[in-house]
């Protein structure tokens, strides 16, 4: 613990993130910024090629997909909805009294809005791509990006509770999703040692909720379904996950009736790049000044 | 014992066939049981027998049929007995 309080103090202090009151919400500065935008190049250069389709989406989703996706059966602590307030004249009177006197809870009679903060940038896609009907055989590829919500509060800078995940999500037959995942292993790899930074890829889980959930991690390590790219930030023992490969099988084409031409159900796989993560990971490897990185990580990025 | 799995079974399994239809060892994920029907069958038979899953035993291995959710249950019943 005491060295993510440190990273994040030195942080702080440098400036490059910048102190809200809250845990795991930080602003960033232009320097942090412009790693995470010279990171997406990189990330463009390698992958620009496939083609795939780019959609953005800020960073709350239609509600009802989220209740679809099955978010709350593994994660409800994870999951972040926007709550406003929806009453008349007299509410909002009792409202101002509450927050004055503030012994009560304001927000207890706050009305849930047809928003959820998004948990992962795929998640409003595979709802958008159903609605255009069958996927055609040979498969298809997308490009997201978004910030992403998740209920975590932490004093690990590389834990934020709003961060940016930037993905790339393959959809087809199964060989073609778990060959798309095993390129970007690959791929991640090089890329990562091309930033001098040191890397390995191990399985992974996610973390489902409860005593249950130790079952669906299980499944899910059983399965090979998810691994991750670590680097370490806070700590060399527990290096950080800076981009996970996951693979979903036919459940999302199962789910959301994602059908090839041929009418079988797609399978899917997800590729997300941490991009705080990464810049922290360069931050942490590189020293807190990007004009001391070594020319070839500067090259990378900038050249 | 048998029968009462299958009642679980036929109650949150999910699955697109009866299970009446189903054999004992027939693979249940290959019928159609998802990952979280097997958590809510998991928790279904911890209440039917009153037990608990120790996490060694939660994995798919455990319910991948019937014959193998009869084998499981009997093996943390005799632990119990044991103990």
């Amino acid at each position: 613990m005491d060295m993510q309080v440190s990273f994040l103090d030195r942080l702080f202090d440098a400036g490059l993130l910048i102190e809200t009151g809250v845990d795991g919400l930080y602003g960033r500065s232009g320097q942090f910024e412009d790693v995470i935008a010279a990171f997406e190049r990189l990330i463009d250069k390698v992958g620009g090629d496939d083609g795939a389709e780019a959609m953005r989406f800020p960073p709350g989703m239609n509600r009802a997909f989220f209740e679809t996706s099955g978010y709350m059966k593994s994660f409800p602590q994870l999951a972040g909805t926007v709550h406003s307030f929806c009453g008349n004249e007299l509410d909002h009177m009792s409202l101002l009294k509450c927050m004055e006197v503030g012994e009560e809870d304001w927000t207890k009679d706050q009305e849930a809005t047809d928003i959820v903060l998004t948990p992962a940038a795929c998640y409003p896609l595979y709802p958008t791509v159903a609605r255009r009907g069958s996927l055609p055989a040979g498969g298809a590829l997308f490009d997201l990006q978004s910030y992403c919500f998740r209920h975590e509060p932490s004093k690990d800078p590389a834990r934020q509770q709003l961060f940016r995940m930037r993905e790339y999500v393959c959809m087809g037959t199964e060989s073609h999703v778990t060959d798309f995942r095993q390129l970007w292993m690959d791929r991640g790899v090089e890329m990562m040692k091309s930033l001098g930074l040191e890397v390995e890829i191990d399985i992974a889980n996610d973390p489902f909720f409860g005593r249950a959930g130790k079952m669906l991690v299980n499944n899910q390590r059983d399965q090979n379904l998810k691994f991750e790219l670590l680097i370490p930030i806070t700590s060399v023992a527990k290096p950080t996950a800076c981009m996970s490969f996951n693979y979903h099988q036919d459940s999302f084409g199962l789910k959301w009736g994602l059908n090839l031409e041929d009418g079988s159900v797609a399978h899917t796989a997800c590729v997300g790049f941490g991009l705080e993560r990464i810049a922290l990971a360069l931050f942490h490897t590189h020293g807190l000044d990007v004009k001391e990185w070594p020319g070839s990580v500067r090259a990378t990025l900038w050249g | 014992m048998n029968e009462t799995i299958r009642e679980l079974l036929t109650r949150v399994g999910g699955l697109p066939v009866a299970v009446t239809e189903l054999e004992d060892g027939a693979d249940l994920y290959a019928a159609g049981l998802s990952s979280f029907a097997s958590v809510q069958l998991m928790l279904g038979l911890e209440e039917a027998f009153d037990i608990e899953f120790p996490d060694s035993l939660l994995n798919r291995k455990s319910f991948a049929s019937i014959a193998a959710i009869e084998q499981t249950v009997s093996h943390i019943l005799k632990a119990r007995e044991a103990a």
